[in-house]
Order: structure tokens, then C-alpha cells, then sequence
């Protein structure tokens, strides 16, 4: 591959593939977000477009302001959504280390030839439908779905939980699909720890919780921040979760896009919005490169 | 890691893995519920299958899903892999940042924005929505999945296997072939079907992308869902869950069949030593 010649045919394919469907469309959201939100409706699709025409998306290029920012700062509604997602992802990515840890825990404490097919097993849901798994918790959690029903056969409450159209049902949707992606790197650092170190800890008098505490945890943490953050971005943006499962009430910034998009129909606000989430994104990305870059190394 | 496998181990196990798996199941048994009701069990039926098989939009919408994910997952394997190839092996060029950015930003970006972003693309450029828009903005996101599976492949691959064939008189492109190609297989084919079940799953990009007669089942899976639980959707459901299972559990016996000829064939390599 010494020529240059097919060399730079073979660079330039993929590159400009990227460039015009990953560098330009995101150029395109800056400067529609930039542009006057009135104009900036689309030329056409008669899903989406009412009044405006072609002209109005002209126009909008002619014309770039702040307007659209101006709007997102001003009104409450999407400081409160871009809050409210931050909130939510942080505790659900929470909960989903509190109950993945265990469960990376035993695997990686199992008998070698069960871990081949216990990886496998916590694999396969992550392959179905998310949409599926997401409906599955419909029925569960509704108000004469499964968990009510079964709560109330065995006397527990007389009175249906109302979890569904909840933030709490928001949580359990994020945690049941981002599970995979929580335990998966906490099973490779755990695996990864020598149990020569515990045994040596535990000839020394340490107590198993101690030894836990003193040496499994801190040689787990790589595990434990590659997962939080694997779930914590993701669930930032998340739009089916909140939308399926979350009320009117539940404001995440996912799906306040989608609906300026769809329902509102202003494309320069969901730009806009878009442009936002992206910016609160960069630290937390930024974070977990450097913390994967560090961990590589500290590997290598 | 110690092995001292406790009760609390294994319970934590159970417990995570009925977590996982009894929403999914609860679908599944409930897919052949006689009943309307989706909470009460009214005898064994599996009338809805019938019902799901018999609907014309579900089944087009299934076809036109196939189809672009067809498409789309190899549009994907192909682009990836030479993005992975280009990553791996070219060294420095002019804008290899830039290009390494691009191949990892989309993994984090949300899905909203990469779907709005490729939609004021395809107005601005006045593509009609349809297939191939889909087709393309699925290509686009899966191709860097694809270029990280084969990029990890490529990076263990013994190159001097290539720099032999390079001496022998091979040109590049028959070296890559011959030689590389059969090495990283098993990583594009995973990249394949990783690219291919992505495909299957969007909802968020093909709504954005997505034109007059063009719902992928997802979409229409999504409008059903939204309107409630009911048993047609739930013998849908399981279907996809079958396949998806069946097909996984293929590709990992596979797998696992390619791994212990690979370490025959080292045996045997180093045997003959």
C-alpha cells in the first residue's frame, strides 16, 4: 500500500463520505440554528411544512442571528429540560451501577467455563429491539400491568402504583437498557484483578469485606467510571425512554427536540437545541477519552 | 479474581438476569395469550401470530426494514473497514485528526441530532426522503461501529504476514485480499451484523430521515406502542426477539468454532516448528 495513487483513493472514500454526511449536515444544524426561526421552515415535505416555501429557507441563509439562543435562554422550559436530563442521567446511571457491580461481581467470580455464556447472556437482550424492550416495560408497570397486579394479589398495596408516565419509570428504563453497557466494562476490570493480591490480604487478617473495600474496588474503579460514563452520555440524549415511558411532565432534552422538530415544526429552535446538548455532551466526552487514554496506557 | 463463588454471588446473578430477562419473557408468554386483555390469561392461542402475518403494513414495513438494513450493513462493512484500514495502517496524512474525529464523534452523538443533522442535509441538497435516505444516514452512523470492530482486529494482526506477501510480488490490493482479508474476516462479519442489527433497530434516525411510504417497522412499531400494549404487538415482539436470539446464539457457536480451529491451527503450527 506504498503507492500513492490507490493510497489516496482509498483515504479520500471514507473521508468524503464522512465529510458530507457528518461534517456538512452538522455545519447545516449550526447555521440553521444561527438562522431566523420564522424562515427557517423546509422548502417542502408536506409532513412538516405549513405555510412557508422555498423562499423562507433562502432567506434564512441570507440572515444568521442568535435569535434562536436568545429564545432557549429565555424560556424556562428548556433550561429546565437540559437540568432536568442531566438529573435524571446522573441518578439513573447511578442505579445502574448499584445493580450492575453485583451482578459483574459474581460473573467474574464464576467458574471460568460458565463466564463465556454469562457474557452471552447479558449480551443478548442488548441485540433485541430497544423499542421492545421498552415496551416490554409498559406492561409491567402501568397502572393494571404486571407489577400492579401482582402487588395487589399478594395484599401488599390495595391501590395501583402510579410508576408508569413517572420520572421513577424513566429511571427503570434507563437502567434495564444500559445495563450491558455498565457491567460489561466492570467485568473486564474485575476479571482482570490477580487473586493472588485478595489471597495475600486475607493471610495478612484482613476480613473479606475489608479486603473488598481495600483492593477490589479501587482496582475495579477504571470498570466503574468507563461504565458510568457509557451509560451517563448516552442517557443525556435519550428520546424513546422518556417519551414511552415518562409523562408530559418529564422533561428531557431529547425529546424536547423531537417535539419542537415534529410537533412544533421549528426547525431553527431544534437546531438550536442540538447545538446545546452537543455542548454539554463535549465535557463528559472529553472526560472519559482522557480517562480511556490514561487507562490504555496504565495497561500498556 | 478469587473463586470463591457465594451465595450472594449467585444471588446477585439470578437477580440480575431475571432483571434482564423476565420483561422480554413476560412478552413472549404473553404473545400467545387467547385473551384481548394483555394482563389476564385466557388459554393458549397463537392466533395473533397469524394476525401479525396476515397485516399488510406491518409485513411491508418488515420489508422495507430488511432491505435497508441489507444495504445499509454493507455499505457500512465495506466503508468501515477502510476507514479502519486507513486508521490503522496509513500512518500520517494531511487531516488524519479531522478523520479520526469523524469516526468517533458519531458513537457519542445523539441520535436525535445525527438524525435532524442528516435531514437539513437532505433538504438542503433536495434528496427526496425515502430509502435511500435512510439507507445512507444508516450507513453513515453504523460505518463507525464497523470501523472500531475491524480497527481492533487490524491493530493485532501480525503485519509482516502482508510485508512477506509485498516482498513475494503480490500487489497491495491481492496482498489485502489474500492475505489480510481472511485474517480480519471474522471481524467483518461482526461489523456486518453489528451494522445490520443497528439498522434493524433505529427508530430515531429513520423517523428523521424517513419519506411518504417509507416506515421501517420500528417506526410503525413505535406508533403502535405509543397507542398502548396489545397482543398483536406482543406476537410481533416475540418474533424479533426469536430471530434476534436465534441469530446470535448462531454467530457465537461460530464464533466459538472459528476460535478453536485457530488454536489448532497454532498447535499444529508449532508443532511442525
Amino acid at each position: 500500500m506504498s503507492t500513492s495513487g490507490p493510497r489516496r483513493l482509498l483515504i479520500l472514500l471514507p473521508y468524503l463520505w464522512l465529510g458530507l454526511f457528518f461534517l456538512v449536515p452538522f455545519l447545516i444544524v449550526i447555521k440553521i440554528a444561527l438562522s431566523d426561526s420564522v424562515t427557517a421552515s423546509p422548502p417542502y415535505a408536506p409532513t412538516f411544512s405549513l405555510d412557508e416555501g422555498l423562499a423562507g429557507l433562502r432567506a434564512a441563509f441570507a440572515a444568521l442571528d442568535f435569535e434562536n439562543f436568545v429564545w432557549l435562554a429565555e424560556d424556562g422550559i428548556y433550561l429546565k429540560a437540559y437540568l432536568n436530563s442531566v438529573k435524571v442521567a446522573a441518578i439513573a446511571t447511578l442505579l445502574t451501577l448499584m445493580i450492575g457491580y453485583p451482578v459483574a461481581y459474581a460473573m467474574a467470580k464464576a467458574p471460568q467455563d460458565w463466564r463465556k455464556t454469562l457474557l452471552l447472556l447479558v449480551i443478548l437482550p442488548f441485540w433485541t429491539s430497544f423499542l421492545i424492550r421498552i415496551y416490554a416495560w409498559i406492561g409491567i408497570l402501568k397502572n393494571e400491568g404486571f407489577l400492579n397486579l401482582t402487588l395487589m394479589k399478594l395484599g401488599l398495596i390495595d391501590q395501583p402504583l402510579a410508576i408508569m408516565h413517572t420520572e421513577i419509570a424513566v429511571y427503570i428504563g434507563i437502567v434495564y437498557s444500559y445495563l450491558p453497557f455498565m457491567i460489561l466494562p466492570l467485568y473486564a476490570s474485575l476479571e482482570r484483578i490477580d487473586g493472588r493480591l485478595l489471597e495475600a490480604a486475607e493471610d495478612l487478617g484482613c476480613s473479606a469485606f475489608a479486603a473488598f473495600r481495600q483492593i477490589t474496588l479501587p482496582l475495579s474503579l477504571p470498570g466503574v467510571v468507563a461504565g458510568c460514563f457509557l451509560v451517563f452520555i448516552p442517557a443525556i440524549g435519550e428520546f424513546v425512554i422518556p417519551d414511552l415511558l415518562g409523562g408530559s411532565g418529564t422533561l428531557m432534552i431529547g425529546k424536547t427536540l423531537w417535539l419542537e422538530f415534529f410537533s412544533n415544526r421549528d426547525w431553527g429552535v431544534a437546531a438550536a437545541v442540538a447545538i446545546v446538548l452537543l455542548t454539554i455532551l463535549i465535557v463528559p466526552i472529553v472526560l472519559f477519552q482522557r480517562h480511556q487514554q490514561k487507562h490504555q496506557e496504565e495497561l500498556g | 479474581m478469587i473463586r470463591r463463588f457465594n451465595m450472594f454471588n449467585l444471588t446477585s446473578l439470578t437477580f440480575g438476569l431475571a432483571f434482564l430477562y423476565l420483561p422480554l419473557l413476560l412478552v413472549v408468554i404473553y404473545s400467545f395469550n387467547d385473551s384481548r386483555l394483555v394482563t389476564v390469561w385466557g388459554g393458549f392461542s397463537t392466533k395473533w401470530y397469524g394476525i401479525v402475518l396476515n397485516n399488510e403494513a406491518y409485513l411491508a414495513a418488515a420489508w422495507i426494514t430488511l432491505r435497508i438494513a441489507f444495504v445499509s450493513a454493507t455499505l457500512a462493512t465495506v466503508l468501515g473497514t477502510l476507514s479502519a484500514v486507513v486508521m490503522v495502517r496509513m500512518g500520517r496524512f494531511p487531516g488524519r485528526t479531522l478523520f479520526s474525529g469523524m469516526i468517533y464523534a458519531p458513537l457519542v452523538m445523539p441520535e436525535v441530532v445525527t438524525g435532524l443533522s442528516l435531514l437539513l442535509l437532505f433538504v438542503a441538497i433536495g434528496l427526496d426522503r425515502g430509502f435511500w435516505t435512510i439507507t445512507i444516514a444508516h450507513a453513515t452512523f453504523a460505518m463507525c461501529y464497523a470501523s472500531v470492530v475491524v480497527s481492533s482486529r487490524l491493530a493485532s494482526f501480525d503485519r509482516s504476514l502482508e510485508d512477506a506477501a509485498l516482498d513475494l510480488g503480490c500487489t497491495p490490493f491481492s496482498a489485502f485480499r489474500q492475505v489480510t482479508l481472511p485474517v480480519i474476516a471474522p471481524a467483518v462479519i461482526s461489523a456486518w451484523l453489528l451494522s445490520f442489527t443497528l439498522s434493524l433497530d433505529d427508530l430515531v434516525i429513520a423517523t428523521f430521515t424517513s419519506g411518504p411510504g417509507s416506515t421501517t417497522l420500528p417506526m410503525k412499531l413505535y406508533s403502535s406502542v405509543r397507542l398502548g400494549v396489545s397482543p398483536e404487538i406482543n406476537a410481533l415482539s416475540s418474533m424479533l426477539i426469536g430471530i434476534v436470539t436465534l441469530g446470535v446464539i448462531a454467530a457465537s457457536l461460530i464464533n466459538r468454532r472459528q476460535e478453536r480451529r485457530q488454536q489448532q491451527d497454532t498447535r499444529a503450527a508449532a508443532a511442525a516448528a
